[in-house]
This record gives C-alpha cells, structure tokens and sequence, in this order.
C-alpha cells in the first residue's frame, strides 16, 4: 500500500473536506490492516477517532514530519494511548515514517508498541497507556510554552477517551490548565460512550460533561466528532480563547465506518479476525469508488 | 578516617540542619545556573523548603495543589519542552500515590524529572505511621532508567540537588524532616553512583545510606570499644549502586551489614543482599524497619524505639560479628 504525501511540511497545502474524508477514510483502512496483522489491539476507539487525527495531522497542526523536533511546532499528546493504531497510522500518511511499517504493530522489536512510547518513535510527544495522565502532560507542556517562554502562536493539543475521564488525574489537570489559563491548550475528548465494561453511562456516568467542564472553567465546544468541518470549525475557534484552556467534545461512533463494529462496546478492546478484516475493508472501499466517481464527473 | 572523605573536625557533636534545607539551597543555586530549572509542589512548599526558589523565580515557581498525580505529569510535559523540573512533596505522597504516573510518564518516558520526596524515615515522629514514608527506596529503586539518592545530611543533599538537576535523567531524592548532624564537610566528595569508604576496619564493612550513615559512625566508636574494628562505605547512591566499592570493602572484612531508615526488603537491604549472593556470598545483616509501620513519637525516641541510633546499631553489630567468629571457630 502507497500513500501519497499530502502535507508539505511548514508549508501545507490547505486540504478540502473530501481530501480531508478521504484521508479519514485511507488512515481507516490502515487500522484495520494493522489490527488484523497484529492479530490484537483495540478497534473501535481508533476508527471512531480517524477525522480527529486527520484534522489535526493533515490541517490544524502546525508541524514537520521530516523534523519531528522542531522547535516552533504544534504538539499533540495521546492520552488514551490504547488507541494508538490511529496515532501511528496519522503519523505515516502524514510522512513520519513509511505506511509499510504499520504492518509491524505490536510485534517484537517494532518503533509501534502496543500502547506508545515516546523514546520508540519520533514524532510521539509522550508515553501513555495507563489513562488519565496526558492531560497533565499537556498541561505542562502548554505551561512551558505559554507561561514560561511566552511562545504564544504555539498550540498544544491532548486527546483523551471519555472513559478515561473515570481518572481523578484529569480533574487534578483540569483544575492546573483553568487556574493557568493556558489558552494555548485544547483537549479534545472522543465521546463515544462506550467504555470496556460498557456504556459510559452504566459504568460510571460522565454527563453533564459541558456542564463539569464548564465549571472547571474550560471553554467547551461540542461537535460531531466525525465530521471534519465541524472539528476544524471548533479547533479554530478554541485557538481563538485565550484566557481559559477549550476542551471540544467530539461526538463519535465508535467502530466508525465498520458496520458490524459501530456502536458496539465489545469492540472496545479487540482486533477483527482475517476474515472480520476483510468485511470492514470491504465496507470501507466503496466510499473510494464513490469519491472516483464523484471526480470523474467534475 | 580515610583521607578521601572529609568529615566535619568535631563531628560527634555536629550541628543539625534538615536535609530539606540543603535541598532549598541547592535548587536555589541550580536554578540561577540554569533557566531551564522549574519547580513544582504540592501545598507544601514552605515544609521541603521550595521557598526560595519560588520567591527568586515566581514564573519559573508552579503550584499543583494537593494532587500528587498531576505534579508528577505536568512535569513530565515540563520536561517534554525542556524543561528540568523538581517537583517535591512529603515522600508518603510522591512517590506513595503517584507511582505509576512517575513510571509511565517519567522513568519509562525518560524524562528528566525529579521527584523529591520529603519526610521519609520514622524521623517524621508526631505525625504517625501514614506520614512515615518508608517504602520509597524499594518502590523508586526497581524501576528502570530512574536515579535513586538518600543523602546523609543537609550538605551531601545540597550536592545531590545540583548532581541531579545536571543529570538529565529521572531521579528520585529522599529528604527527611527532621534536623540532623551535619557531618560532611564542603569538600567531601559526591557523585551519583559512587559509595565512599568513611572509615577503614578490617573486622565487618558497614554500609549505610541517608541519615543512617551518621549513626553508623557513632556505631562505629562503640565497636572499637567492644574491640570491633569496623570499615563505614556510605552509599548515597542506590541506583546506579556501587558495585565495586562494596565488593572490595566486603571482600576485605568478610561480613556486611546495612543500615537505613526504610524497609529493609527492597532498599539499601535489598540491593545489597542481591548484589552478594550474585558476586560474593557472605554473611548480612539488615538494620532498618523490619516488615512493619512506624508511629507516632518524638523523633529521637523513634530511631530509639526502632533500633536505629549508633548504640542501638553498635549492639546489633556487635552480636552479628561476634556470632559469626563463634560459628567460624566452631
């Protein structure tokens, strides 16, 4: 599988909706392939979650995947590091590293561990997996930048599951990015209200979560998490706020794009057989011959 | 005393200080060396001595409030940008209830964040047993990439601030809240990862760490009057430990013991008795906390109740040696 580099580092062409869709739909594809290669990992959060990576790796971010460490860079931290298939497959189409070596998930001796690791790869911004803890990480970084160094056209961004919103250490940050105001921080949360026990609101309730948000002082913004104008939309308003710290809720569907694993929580934490991979694959190709089409007749 | 390490002229009645307080003058210090020192704490500033700094350096100064989790993983972000952050709190909070963030996002991230844990040690006194932090060296010791550091007094803590704060690794420092005698001197020596002969004695070697090294050297007036001639190696650095010094010592005298204000499973204990059944299986003895919680009392009457001052120590001693040259003659 090829991909072609769609971003010019530092220097983006600015991607239209459908080409923004169809990278959606392409990083799709690869998590499939590689959860089914990998013969383990976790499904549905990763594909639910595919236009809020590609909004931020393909449009919003300001970065350079041939010089992961540049020093003016957007960052994003991982906070549900258990989704990591979409990180990895992000940072590839994006150009960090070949499309190829995301065959090679989960296996010995791979840059791709199960949950990432920072020192494994370039272009990971933190180590996560045990939950809770990237908000916080985030938050330093947004105080580094922001407070300490004043570097003030740099945004950093955190995803986090809803699930993972359980942890008491999200609150504890939640509480350090208000009382900083450190607007240059916008946490992303992928409502999908299923977590591996169940829904979210049999398991542990979380809403109102505008209204607990809302009342650590974060500016909230609610959209359809697969919908990449809507995201794009709120990220840039987000950076518009600059005394409080903006948390988008973007509402997904889990196993987005795979019929028979949307909406189900028992896809949480497990990859699609061969034969499962096939199905989802075949489920995710017409979009590509409806996007041929759709150019054919322009 | 060897003429490698200096000890305060008068030493048996050395003036006390906090550990606590050499740290505030070391992160004082590193951070007009350095801009890249920030420092963050956990309502407790004024009580590990964060003060200064925070009064010379107000935006390089971060307060989390009463959350341990998070003042670990904001510095692990801190860090991610740059930074060399300190973070410190009472040790029976970090690294007691954040352990797994300082694994996750601190020693398995490899960021150069340093946690400090104060009030360790049954020294604590009056608090009690919840505020006793014992646990800290075997909990901070089995994790991969992080320094591990008990100073012996407020001046070795200083050096220790300074050493970690150039290091660029995760490293744990172990304070304690009690005044204690200062015996090193300035120009004693200290690097992380060397342990440093205080004394020469052929009869058993010694090996202390943290403020357990001092009463050590009281212990070791009390054998030479029992006709015990004991060698004293203080071993600041847990990890990377000092293999060799060690080993040369206790190859010489043939018997080690250990002493330190901890659980003995998995500290200085620890970590010594691994490395001689591995290289050079003699006989040890483990002085410290024996598998149980502190309480509450005065500070002294603690180590007392505990076993832990240089004549308490020098008993044990000397019932260990002698009971060895019994069984060897027998």
């Amino acid at each position: 599988m090829t991909v072609e580099m769609v971003t010019a580092p530092r220097a983006r062409r600015q991607l239209s909706v459908q080409e923004l869709e169809e990278q959606a739909r392409q990083i799709r594809v690869s998590i499939i392939k590689m959860l089914a290669i990998a013969k383990s990992g976790h499904s549905a959060g990763p594909l639910g979650m595919a236009e809020i990576l590609t909004v931020l790796y393909f449009a919003a971010m300001r970065h350079d995947p041939a010089d992961p460490e540049w020093s003016e860079r957007d960052t994003f931290f991982l906070s549900n590091g258990h989704t990591a298939p979409v990180l990895y497959a992000a940072l590839a189409h994006s150009g960090y590293f070949p499309v190829e070596e995301l065959s090679t998930l989960r296996q010995l001796g791979s840059r791709l561990q199960g949950h990432p690791e920072r020192t494994a790869l370039p272009g990971l911004e933190n180590t996560s997996g045990p939950l809770g803890s990237g908000l916080s990480q985030a938050a330093g970084y947004a105080y580094a930048t922001q407070v300490i160094d004043h570097q003030l056209d740099r945004f950093t961004f955190v995803c986090m599951g809803d699930g993972e919103l359980n942890e008491g250490n999200i609150w504890e940050a939640a509480m350090f990015a208000a009382k900083y105001k450190l607007g240059r921080l916008i946490g992303i949360v992928d409502r999908n209200y299923i977590q591996i026990d169940g829904l979210t609101e049999d398991v542990m309730p979380l809403d109102d979560l505008r209204a607990k948000w809302e009342s650590f002082g974060w500016h909230v913004l609610e959209v359809d998490g697969n919908n990449v104008s809507e995201l794009l939309g709120a990220i840039n308003q987000s950076k518009a706020v600059a005394q409080k710290p903006s948390v988008i809720l973007a509402y997904t569907i889990p196993g987005k794009g795979v019929p028979f694993m949307e909406y189900d929580y028992k896809w949480h934490g497990k990859p699609p057989s061969a034969r499962q991979a096939e199905v989802a694959l075949g489920s995710l190709q017409p979009l590509e011959a409806e996007l041929l089409r759709a150019e054919v007749e322009a | 005393m060897s003429g490698g390490f200096p000890i305060a002229p008068g030493w048996q009645s050395a003036l006390s200080e906090p550990l606590r307080a050499g740290f505030g003058r070391g992160l004082l210090e590193a951070g007009r060396r350095d801009p890249r020192v920030v420092a963050l704490c956990a309502d407790l500033t004024e009580s590990t001595m964060m003060n200064t700094f925070a009064d010379e350096f107000p935006a390089r100064f971060i307060e989390v409030g009463i959350a341990e989790q998070n003042l670990v993983t904001v510095a692990s972000g801190l860090a991610r940008a740059g930074k060399i952050p300190f973070t410190s709190s009472y040790a029976a909070f970090s690294p007691g209830r954040n352990w797994e963030q300082i694994k996750t996002t601190a020693a398995l991230n490899d960021m150069p964040v340093k946690v400090v844990g104060s009030h360790t040690g049954v020294n604590v006194g009056p608090d009690g047993a919840t505020h006793q932090m014992l646990e800290d060296l075997a909990l901070m010791r089995v994790m991969p990439n992080m320094v591990v550091i008990a100073p012996a007094d407020s001046v070795e803590a200083e050096k220790a601030t300074l050493a970690i704060a150039e290091n660029g690794k995760p490293s744990y420092l172990r304070l304690a809240r009690d005044a204690t005698p200062v015996f090193t001197t300035v120009d004693s020596p200290f690097e992380v990862g060397r342990a440093y002969v205080l004394r020469e004695g052929k009869d058993v070697t010694l090996i202390g760490t943290g403020t357990m090294t001092f009463e050590l050297l009281v212990a070791t007036e009390f054998l030479a009057a029992q006709g015990i001639d004991a060698e004293l190696v203080h071993a600041p650095t847990l990890k990377p430990f000092d293999e060799e010094t060690v080993l040369e010592s206790v190859a010489k005298t043939g018997l080690a013991v250990t002493a330190e204000e901890a659980q003995i499973a998995g500290g200085l204990g620890g970590v010594v008795a691994e490395l001689l059944t591995a290289k050079l299986p003699r006989f040890l003895l483990r002085l410290g906390i024996e598998d149980r919680y502190g309480e509450s009392g005065a500070p002294r009457q603690m180590l007392e109740h505990f076993g832990l001052t240089g004549e308490h120590l020098a008993g044990r001693v000397g019932e260990f040696v002698r009971s060895r040259h019994a069984a060897v003659r027998a």
